[in-house]
């Protein structure tokens, strides 16, 4: 897939702080169309319309409090735990609409998994960390050879195989984020959402699990949050910019400001706000 | 006074220091400090006083005797510690699973904030502060004499039951909301229900935090008397319960009715019986404090 | 040796997004919780009905107005009066003097563990004060009617009666400093750092900051705990019932010997009461006024508490 073909079209309303952004990607995981979540009355984030490409990495990159995490929040249903937050507009997975009346949010969630901003192992065995989604989903099959591949496939196998029944809190930070990836990959997922995966690690860390998600695109679809514009830049096919704006009556929303290859975003951003943040004017 | 002096200028480093009118400061937090050392002294003179006093009848027929009405010094509390223990134990059979299993709907399951949870959460804090005694009509009305379940064992343990259910429910819930939210996001996201994330995840990590406050609240339990008085715990046992229907006596009701003996044998014979239920109680809380301190994890 | 994710095809996965098993043991396990969540309001409903329908038999008998008002409580003889004012008389006279001692020392317990005592001396001081609040309320009255009285107080009033409301509104006074003290400091924790710092800032002492900015700021805490200290004097019935004597005495002399109403219902009841007789009916009806009135400074106390909640947290 050519990248720099992907045409790009941008219709601007007549407001001019608003761009509908949308690029033409074949067979799409995720179609979103007019998605805004809420929390209570207040509109975290407003009116986004963007495909998430299959087997690719997409990141959601803008300052903090654009909404970022809350609309990656949505994609597994995750929002549903937190009270008074609803979606409206229409958030499909393969032409099924997520939040439809016949869609369960626990085979969502078996579906597309998800790793935290903190790394948050289970206060149990790096193994009994591994198994607990199989277990809890009565996945059929051998439990060890599945632990061994999902630990292999996070890259921890090596570090981890003497050690399997100790503590997953022995772990260092960046070995327990992997686990968490390892945890993730064992049910099988087809999406893995990424939630600023590598907030709390430091560089070296940083980059091995760079190197991961490198190693499981294509295979899965990962969609990840970041802050750091370097990151998104080095893993990244797609990037899609949020900024928080304020409305008329002074609230805050997160708003899609623009969509588009990564390399193409980063080179020749098209809105001149997505060039003052990555440039770093602001944010 | 002349106002055109710089103010600079008047300064003396002495002013610094501590002023006089600061007397009065020390005097208010000595006065604070004698509050809280009264109550702490009350305590100290308490259990000086009740060991002094016991003290000739700690001895181990104490626990291996039964209560007697014309032997002061060959009675012990057998029968009452017996009935303790078997009142507890149903107390605690009865009462955990209801308290854990109430606390985990209301902090994990019930949607915060809700009508059904509201109603529910101002009841317990109600019901926590209800006279102890207005439990025990509950119990004569409904086990005793509604359900017929007399004068037994299991009358006390079911109405003793309800009264500490408040406590385990509030320190259960302390203990549920301790565990850290990205543990259950981590667990709901693999794709666990609520009940699966709650008993695998929350329930494993909160355990020390519910041991202790059950066993606090068991230890209120066992101390309590102003309910049995009703439920018929009064009348002279010289047994020891074979049964959930059968008659019994407890170790705070024997002292009860010590006390109201006129002769000083009885009165030596309450105090030792005060300090087993003491040791008893002091254990439990070395326990829970113990749990609660071996335990504790950081996030 | 790689998982490959599985390849999606739309029909399987429209149906796999579906519930794929009815998990009825989800929806067993929820409705259990359910029910255990409903206990405590059955034993509400059970303690209101329990109490309230043989009081309404009693009140059918004895008019509300003269139970109310009565000054005499006789109800063992066999024309027995039941006006319960000397049973209100001797809890609010034990309770006046529980007041007198608890509050001053479980505030200024409260305000020397929130903003004098150092993290040590707290670690300390707190769990012993805990083990305060574990002593079992008949241990307390075996210590008020043997200790204080008999050892401490003749001396001090010879002519005092062995049962007296002055020893176990003292005794009561000081089982709930640990109430009083521990809901206070809870609402003066609960204030924030910020509104210290500002006074100390203006040059305040620790005395003029705790009377002159945390006390107000936390006040309706404290007075929570005020209420709920009281609500637990009232309620309180072993300490009465071994120290304070069973006479029915409409007085306000603390040495003499007086009932409560705690301690009628537990001398009363402990006695094996004929189901129909107007003794065991009117163990209801002073019950009935013990709830209504504890119930309804629980409620202010909940209130209170709720309040100072929502302006900090």
């Amino acid at each position: 897939m050519n990248e720099l073909d992907a045409s790009i079209r941008i219709a601007e309303s007549l407001s001019e702080t608003r761009h509908e952004v949308s690029i033409d990607i074949p067979n799409p995981v995720f179609t979103l169309n007019g998605v805004s979540v809420y929390y209570g009355e207040y509109e975290a984030i407003r009116d986004v319309s963007l495909d998430i490409a299959q087997g690719e990495i997409t990141a959601f990159i803008g300052p903090s409090g654009c909404g970022k995490s809350t609309l990656l929040r949505s994609f597994n249903r995750m929002n549903d735990l937190i009270v008074g937050a609803r979606i409206t507009g229409r958030l499909a997975y393969h032409g099924t609409d997520l939040y439809g009346p016949e869609v369960d949010p626990i085979e969502v969630r078996r579906r597309i998994g998800m790793v935290f901003q903190k790394p948050n192992v289970f206060p149990k065995s790096i193994y009994d960390n591994v198994a607990y989604g199989p277990r809890v989903n009565k996945t059929k099959g051998n439990l060890d050879d599945l632990v061994e591949e999902s630990l292999t496939r996070a890259a921890l196998w090596d570090e981890v195989k003497d050690n399997l029944k100790k503590s997953a809190y022995a772990l260092s930070g960046g070995q327990q984020q992997r686990l968490v990836i390892a945890r993730c990959i064992a049910v099988r997922p087809e999406v893995i959402l990424m939630d600023e995966p590598c907030a709390s690690l430091d560089p070296i860390a940083t980059a091995k699990i760079e190197d991961l998600m490198h190693e499981l695109a294509g295979d899965y679809t990962i969609v990840i949050v970041t802050h750091n514009m370097q990151q998104a830049a080095r893993v990244s096919d797609r990037t899609a910019f949020f900024t928080a704006e304020v409305d008329d009556a002074g609230e805050r929303h997160g708003r899609l400001i623009e969509y588009g290859p990564t390399r193409q975003l980063f080179s020749a951003p098209v809105d001149q706000r997505t060039e003052d943040y990555i440039s770093g004017r602001f944010g | 006074m002349s106002m055109q002096t710089r103010p600079d200028s008047d300064f003396n480093p002495a002013d610094l220091g501590q002023q006089s009118n600061r007397a009065w400061d020390r005097v208010f937090m000595w006065l604070l400090f004698i509050s809280l050392a009264i109550g702490i002294i009350t305590l100290v003179v308490l259990l000086v006083y009740v060991v002094t006093k016991g003290w000739p009848r700690l001895d181990l027929g104490l626990i291996t005797n039964m209560p007697s009405i014309r032997n002061p010094e060959q009675s012990g509390v057998q029968s009452a510690l017996m009935g303790s223990i078997w009142v507890i134990g149903f107390t605690a059979i009865i009462a955990l699973p209801i308290g854990i299993l109430a606390a985990i709907y209301l902090e994990e399951f019930s949607k915060q904030g809700g009508r059904f949870q509201r109603l529910v959460e101002v009841n317990i804090q109600n019901l926590a502060a209800v006279p102890s005694i207005v439990y025990g009509i509950l119990g004569l009305a409904v086990f005793a004499r509604a359900l017929a379940l007399g004068q037994s064992v299991i009358t006390a343990s079911l109405t003793l039951a309800l009264l500490i259910l408040p406590v385990i429910i509030i320190s259960t819930r302390e203990a549920l909301r301790a565990v850290p939210r990205n543990i259950r996001d981590g667990s709901l996201a693999l794709g666990a229900t609520e009940w699966q994330t709650a008993y695998r995840q929350t329930l494993p990590a909160a355990t020390p935090g519910i041991a202790t406050g059950v066993i606090l609240s068991l230890s209120r339990a066992i101390g309590e008397a102003a309910p049995l008085l009703l439920l018929g715990a009064v009348t002279f046992v010289t047994f020891n319960p074979d049964g959930m229907l059968s008659g019994y006596t407890t170790l705070p009701i024997q002292i009860f009715n010590w006390t109201k003996e006129p002769r000083e044998e009885f009165q030596v014979l309450a105090a030792a019986a005060i300090v087993l239920l003491l040791v008893i109680l002091l254990a439990m809380n070395f326990v829970a404090i113990w749990i609660r301190n071996r335990t504790q994890r950081r996030w | 040796m790689t998982i490959a994710a599985p390849q999606i095809n739309e029909d399987e996965l429209r149906r796999s997004l579906r519930q794929m098993s009815p998990r009825r043991g989800e929806a067993i396990m929820r409705a259990i919780l359910v029910v255990a969540a409903s206990v405590s309001i059955l034993t509400t409903v059970g303690i209101v009905l329990s109490i309230v329908i043989p009081s309404i038999e009693f009140f059918s008998e004895v008019p509300v107005w003269d139970f109310l008002t009565g000054t005499v409580w006789t109800p063992l003889f066999a024309n027995g009066e039941f006006g319960v004012l000397p049973l209100v008389s001797g809890t609010l006279m034990i309770t006046a003097i529980a007041t007198v001692v608890a509050i001053p020392l479980g505030l200024g317990a409260a305000i020397y563990l929130s903003e004098y005592a150092s993290m040590r001396v707290r670690k300390v001081l707190k769990p012993t004060l805990e083990v305060l609040a574990g002593i079992p309320t008949v241990v307390f009255g075996f210590f008020a009617l043997e200790f204080l009285t008999r050892v401490v107080l003749v001396r001090f009033f010879p002519s005092i009666d062995i049962f007296n409301a002055l020893s176990a509104g003292l005794i009561m006074g000081i089982m709930i400093i640990p109430t009083v003290a521990s809901l206070s400091e809870d609402a003066m924790s609960a204030v924030p750092s910020g509104l210290r710092d500002g006074s100390y800032a203006l040059g305040a002492s620790k005395r003029q900051t705790a009377t002159d900015v945390v006390i107000p700021a936390a006040l309706s805490g404290i007075v929570a705990a005020f209420v709920l200290g009281i609500s637990r004097a009232i309620g309180e019935t072993m300490i009465v019932t071994i120290a304070a004597g069973l006479e029915p005495r409409l007085s306000f002399n603390p040495l003499e010997g007086m009932q409560t109403m705690t301690s009628y219902i537990a001398a009363a009841g402990a006695g094996d009461l004929a189901t129909g007789s107007m003794e065991y009916k009117s163990i209801f009806a002073v019950a009935l006024l013990l709830f209504i009135i504890t119930f309804a400074m629980n409620m202010i106390s909940i209130r209170l508490v709720r309040r100072y909640r929502q302006v900090y947290q």
